[in-house]
């Protein structure tokens, strides 16, 4: 068994060609600031615009000794999170923003980001968006397959959910007969790997430049991808192609047993369905990539139940279950090979919002278990509390990833503060 | 003049003949139909709400939300819903398309991870935003949704009792008052629970017409008699000349009003 977290935290590191990421905001910038020009003056100022800062301490304690040299128990933490938007043409063009920086123990979850930074202009039934843009496709809670435009910022978070602004052209078209969408990515993030006294580690701690391309263009390799989706009574379904730079890097091991890591070039087709019929969700998202080194199906379904307003209470309960399945061996990355995911997810729909989700991945073929607690209230009309613990039980010693973040089990907790 | 008589006689006479030969569930649903047909035509519609919670200890807390609204000709209305404050949901939006007929869809815009969930519309009893209106209250009120017996007249006032058709509502009965005069517009509303105790009781107030025909409160007050609990919501900047279109209620349109 690995989990996506495991996953997440084992191919990343902060690594980006900053001079030619600049050179890239710098053009989108400057563009969008003649085209707001432009814009204005054919149809008068009536902009509207919204600043927004969210401010987070953050602390997660390691509670078993570490497996390996200097690495910490105890992470203090802050993270800032200013968001602007500019709205004109009445709404129907904007420029939005959203920045985000962190600084931790570990020198490598210090970091920062433009999570977005993008012109976006829509009309009628189309909208063409330009710049770094986070996107997100799928439907099924444990592990988020068909997911691919957007890198995911592995350092940030454990279930991987947090991704990296990802420089694009999305133009979309909505019809009768379902959305179109389609992208231009002309540059590649890699992932970020834990530091020296960061948790979720190897032995070794990765280098970014152990990374290396597929490709002789590397991170300018130019990727494109296309969408399909439609909404028809009580089915959404997806369908969609990615071809370019994959975000998941492959290992190699040649006959010394020396690592050979890098990002492959790949082909690869998703499928999202889910079905909402009464209190049921029933979901799947399965992918097929190719790629020169290795060919491979996964997927991921399962049903989502909600008994809701218990008793009149208002607390609702939902009961989630899936099966994860992946083709690929133990040495690949994303190898939630045979397992099933568990999770109850309860909403007590009080003025505080407060939630709980509690939820489990088991492996079928051996011991490995993880279970998880997160939960979240709002304090006053400014603040949100949320706690997350993460255990680790019985990881098989044969688990090729798992078994490094055997002793990584933690408790988290952050306040958020919101301006 | 004689004829003037006659006639006016003739068409009391008919007037009063017809409602007699109605039943109480005829003459309720004809009230609806009334109440449903003086807003017919609206087109779309935006307007900014605030909604005030408070508990029984008189403590309030707030939330701001945007709603846009398109009137469809053959279904239910659409509807798009952006919360505002608190500001850790802000950005939070719901596409509602209802039904008038069957389960309503429902999607749900998370900004934090840009990701969009169809959800079960299933949970009507529910508490809206910890608030004590439930989704039922607060999705597009569609005929075809209850089952009607008129009460009684008083005034200008029609008291119309209406029974949910979907097994999963809280209530047993609501009892609707509707303002005749000033276009069917509904003054207030008693929910009755599934044991049909009564539970809330809707005042709506503040009433502004908007062009020459459609009846918009400003303010709707909900009290819980049980928890003594209540909320009210104040509309402000009811706007009808946006004239909005389908495109501006697709799941891309959830998204930007979210980002």
């Amino acid at each position: 068994m690995k989990v996506k977290s495991g996953v997440n935290y084992y191919s990343s590191r902060f690594y980006i060609n900053k001079k030619d990421m600049k050179k890239y905001i710098v053009t989108v910038i400057l563009s969008f600031t003649i085209y707001c020009g432009f814009t204005q003056e054919e149809k008068g100022p009536s902009l509207t615009h919204d600043f927004e800062l969210e401010l987070e301490g953050e602390y997660r304690y390691f509670f078993d000794e570490a497996s390996f040299n200097n690495q910490e128990n105890n992470f203090p933490s802050i993270a800032v999170r200013p968001e602007y938007s500019l709205e004109w043409n009445k709404g129907y063009e904007s420029l939005n923003f959203k920045g985000f920086f962190r600084l931790d123990v570990d020198d490598e979850r210090t970091h920062w980001d433009i999570r977005e930074l993008y012109y976006q202009k829509a009309k009628s039934n189309w909208e063409i968006s330009i710049g770094l843009k986070k996107v997100y496709w799928g439907v099924t809670e444990s592990n988020h397959l068909v997911d691919i435009i957007n890198q995911t910022d592995a350092v940030e978070s454990f279930d991987g959910e947090k991704k990296l602004g990802q420089p694009m052209v999305q133009y979309s078209l909505s019809t009768n007969f379902g959305t179109f969408d389609a992208f231009y990515l002309p540059y590649h993030r890699k992932r970020t790997f834990a530091g020296s006294k960061g948790r979720f580690r190897f032995s070794d701690v990765l280098n970014k430049d152990d990374f290396g391309y597929e490709s002789d263009a590397e991170e300018w390799h130019q990727d494109f991808a296309l969408r399909y989706a439609h909404s028809i009574g009580i089915f959404d379904v997806g369908l969609s192609h990615f071809y370019g730079t994959g975000r998941e890097p492959l290992f190699d091991f040649d006959a010394f047993g020396n690592i050979n890591a890098f990002y492959p070039i790949i082909n690869q087709t998703g499928l999202d369905v889910q079905i909402t019929h009464n209190a049921f969700l029933w979901k799947l998202e399965s992918i097929y990539r190719t790629s020169d080194a290795q060919d491979f199906f996964a997927a991921v379904g399962g049903v989502e139940f909600t008994i809701s307003n218990i008793k009149n209470t208002g607390i609702d309960v939902g009961l989630i279950g899936e099966y994860l399945y992946d083709e690929r061996d133990e040495l690949a990355l994303n190898a939630l090979q045979n397992d099933i995911f568990f999770g109850s997810r309860i909403a007590f729909n009080d003025i505080q919002s407060t939630e709980i989700l509690l939820g489990g991945i088991t492996d079928l073929e051996n011991s490995s278990k993880i279970f998880s607690i997160e939960g979240s209230r709002r304090f006053g009309e400014s603040m949100k509390v949320e706690i997350e613990g993460r255990f680790l039980n019985n990881v098989d010693d044969n688990e090729f990833i798992l078994s490094n973040f055997q002793n990584d089990s933690f408790l988290r907790i952050t306040l958020f503060k919101y301006f | 003049m004689k004829n003037k008589i006659l006639t006016t006689l003739i068409v009391f006479t008919m007037g009063v003949s017809v409602s007699y030969a109605q039943s109480p569930e005829e003459r309720g649903l004809e009230v609806a139909k009334a109440a449903d047909a003086a807003d017919t035509g609206f087109g779309s519609s935006t307007v900014e709400l605030r909604m005030i919670l408070k508990n029984k200890n008189g403590q309030v807390s707030e939330r701001k939300m945007s709603t846009k609204t398109l009137e469809m000709e053959t279904d239910g209305d659409k509807s798009l819903i952006i919360f505002n404050t608190p500001k850790d949901v802000k950005g939070t939006s719901t596409l509602t398309f209802t039904h008038r007929v069957g389960s309503d869809d429902q999607w749900l815009y998370l900004p934090s991870i840009s990701r969009v969930k169809r959800i079960s519309s299933n949970n009507k009893s529910g508490p809206f935003m910890g608030s004590e209106f439930a989704y039922e209250d607060l999705s597009s009120q569609e005929v075809e949704k209850y089952t009607y017996k008129f009460l009684k007249s008083e005034g200008n006032f029609l008291i119309v009792e209406q029974d949910p058709v979907d097994p999963k509502s809280g209530y047993t009965r609501r009892v609707v008052t509707y303002n005749k005069d000033k276009g069917y517009r509904i003054e207030k509303s008693e929910f009755y629970d599934r044991k049909d105790t009564l539970l809330k009781t809707l005042d709506y107030s503040g009433y502004k017409q908007y062009k020459n025909k459609y009846w918009r409160a400003g303010q709707m007050k909900m009290v819980n008699h049980q928890s003594n609990k209540e909320t009210t919501l104040e509309f402000s900047d009811y706007n009808f000349e946006k004239e909005l279109t389908e495109d501006d209620f697709s799941q891309n349109s959830l998204k930007r009003a979210g980002n």
